[in-house]
């Protein structure tokens, strides 16, 4: 089919005439905000654009110009892959028509429908997205808050945390003791620690074999259990302990200054501990009023917010229902959600809710697992469908091709986030 | 024996192939028919043989790497058949044992076979859909396409584009809406059938992998059509 003028304009008076909310074109282009830029929110911001071509104004909030992923940090710890492999630009969002905002984003009004930035000024939306990630509930870890991060790291936000717990690791001394504080549920990527925990002992089995690791976990168990302690007792047997909630994991206190993690009154000096708190949703939700509790109640069918059906909350600040709280599934809820807002905005056909995770884990080298599951949007939350697991006695080419394909994951949903590279 | 150029070189390596120190008795056609099992749901030989993701194989021996004119090759092989790499058992047992070896930025996402046996095997099976199979007994060329048992309304099922962009945003979240592979198959440029046939096959856990059984497992017949149509075209 080709556009002339006349039937071009023809058919957007008819389109015009046939909007629910006149009011938004009475402005222009209606306009979308979208705060924060992982998984959540730069593929929102990209699907949007990309595919209102221009319909839309699309502006994503980010206060960094690089984003490092969560998913395969934990590699870059193992030595698997090198910091510079998990940074991505946002050049490639703005080559899709995102206007890219390098600030903060410091209040929501919701009456205005405004964001205040932290560098001055506000943005107006129509509908607003917030993806924010996660922050650390206060006073989770006795001894332990946000400015203790640089004693004892949490390293559950990719970048510099990362980079730190890395060179702590590498200066361990001889024969030191590594320890993990492991959070409570519901927290971001439910395998994460565990594969932590699988690349720093690859680490130290190769640089400091004498060193111990010791996990607290307020956890009787977690995901892909079975799985990570066969490749524990086959890659590292004897390196450390995993205490859970049985043997008190779940009480436990630690002092950065004197580098002591105390576990059911038990104190061990530690040379490097990585505490990773309690969670909850990125502030930006809270300020915004769409929390209850922790974390952002959401309907399941388009991702809104329960308490305002303007916002949109995206990936691990959400609380959708049976997702873990991965990128995959940020990405994959930032699909349907952006399917749902360009409705909203401009009249597209809106398609049924359809989501999916998957998450691979490195236990050592060629040594990957996975587990995964479908959803499907129901009145009361996003419930799983089917779902599957790797088993354990796997054979190497099995595992090596798990470790493969998750390579061709990371690869493939950093482009779907960011854009193909150039 | 025809005599003559390249044809003459490639059924003498072919005999040395197949008549060299214990391999004679060992090339097994009918291994090979079993070896070839794994290529085709992507590629077809014999009478009626079409291109499906990949090139068909009919008159394979002394053909120049990306020589046919109606098959859209990748960059990758398109330099390499420009640069003289012609498809004859040597170059073919090369290519088979790692493909990526030979052509870096194949799409053909297959892992290679290891087996030198299984590729002797295979190549002599597929020598027989060349002109004059020399030094191999004639064969009667029998069609063998992709075996399926799906319904043809299944098959015949129109997808709307529209529909499988939005269903593509859970498929690009792995596979690269680029045509990229790094470890996971490329899924855009198919043709239709053959993607639906895949799909169905996951679907109805024929084909193996847990994913995409899953994922497959739960989208409707007009779903998977839908998907094939859109992904068909896409070129990024």
């Amino acid at each position: 089919m080709t556009f002339n003028r006349r039937t071009f304009l023809g058919t957007s008076a008819v389109a015009a005439a046939s909007l629910a909310a006149p009011m938004v074109l009475a402005q222009g282009k209606p306009r979308v905000v979208v705060i924060g830029g992982g998984a959540g929110g730069a593929s929102a911001a990209r699907y949007i654009a990309k595919d209102s071509k221009g319909a839309v104004d699309v502006t994503l909030i980010e206060p960094t110009r690089t984003y490092y992923t969560c998913f395969f940090s934990n590699l870059y710890l193992g030595g698997f892959k090198e910091i510079d492999e998990i940074g991505h630009s946002y050049g490639g969002l703005a080559a899709n028509g995102v206007n890219v905002v390098h600030d903060w984003a410091v209040g929501v009004d919701r009456d205005t429908k405004t964001v205040a930035l932290a560098g001055g000024g506000a943005l107006q939306y129509d509908k607003l997205i917030l993806s924010p990630g996660i922050d650390f509930v206060d006073m989770a870890v006795p001894g332990w808050d946000i400015s203790a991060q640089n004693a004892m790291p949490h390293a559950y936000k990719a970048g510099s945390q990362t980079e730190l717990l890395k060179a702590q690791l590498a200066a361990m001394p001889e024969g030191g003791t590594f320890a993990m504080v492991a959070p409570p549920n519901p927290y971001r990527c439910p395998p994460g620690p565990y594969e932590r925990v699988s690349m720093v002992a690859h680490y130290l089995k190769a640089n400091n074999p004498t060193a111990k690791i010791i996990v607290a976990d307020p956890k009787p168990k977690f995901s892909k259990m079975a799985l990570f302690q066969e490749g524990w007792n086959n890659h590292y047997a004897g390196m450390g302990d995993w205490v859970g909630e049985d043997f008190g994991g779940g009480n436990v206190s630690v002092d950065p200054a004197a580098m002591t993690v105390t576990i059911d009154g038990e104190e061990t000096k530690v040379d490097v501990a990585n505490v990773i708190p309690a969670m909850k949703a990125g502030r930006i939700a809270d300020i915004a009023g769409v929390t209850d509790g922790n974390w952002a109640p959401v309907n399941a069918a388009d991702m809104s917010s329960k308490a305002d059906p303007d916002i949109y909350v995206l990936g691990d600040a959400s609380q959708q229902g049976d997702m873990p709280k991965s990128g995959f599934s940020a990405n994959s809820q930032a699909k349907v959600c952006a399917n749902a807002v360009r409705g909203a905005l401009t009249g597209s056909k809106v398609f049924p809710a359809k989501f999916s995770n998957t998450c691979w884990s490195l236990i050592d080298t060629n040594d990957g697992v996975k587990v995964g599951a479908t959803y499907e949007a129901t009145d009361e939350k996003i419930a799983k469908v089917d779902g599957f697991i790797s088993q354990t006695g796997e054979s190497a080419d099995v595992r090596k091709a798990t470790y493969e394909e998750s390579e061709g994951w990371y690869a493939g949903i950093t482009a779907d986030m960011f854009g193909a590279k150039a | 024996m025809t005599a003559g150029g390249t044809r003459y070189l490639a059924a003498l390596v072919l005999s040395a192939l197949l008549a060299g120190p214990g391999l004679a008795d060992t090339a097994d056609i009918e291994a090979g028919e079993k070896v070839f099992q794994q290529c085709k749901g992507c590629r077809q030989v014999g009478s009626g043989a079409k291109h499906r993701s990949g090139p068909h194989l009919n008159a394979l021996f002394g053909r120049k790497a990306a020589g046919l004119d109606d098959f859209r090759y990748s960059k990758s092989f398109q330099r390499a058949g420009a640069s003289g790499l012609e498809w004859h058992a040597d170059t073919l047992n090369v290519f088979l044992e790692d493909p990526r070896a030979m052509t870096s930025g194949t799409r053909m996402s297959f892992r290679g076979i290891k087996n030198g046996e299984d590729r002797t095997n295979l190549i002599a099976f597929l020598r027989q859909y060349s002109d004059d199979p020399a030094n191999i007994p004639e064969a009667d060329p029998t069609a063998t396409g992709i075996d399926h048992d799906l319904d043809p309304a299944i098959l015949a099922l129109k997808g709307d584009p529209e529909y499988g962009e939005y269903l593509s945003g859970e498929c690009t979240t792995c596979h690269q809406a680029a045509g990229g592979d790094d470890g996971i198959p490329s899924i855009t440029l198919w043709p239709e059938d053959q993607f639906v046939l895949a799909m169905h096959a996951y679907k109805n856990k024929q084909r193996k992998h847990p994913v995409m059984q899953m994922i497959a497992g739960r989208l409707a017949d007009d779903e998977i059509a839908a998907l094939a149509a859109y992904f068909k075209d896409l070129k990024n």
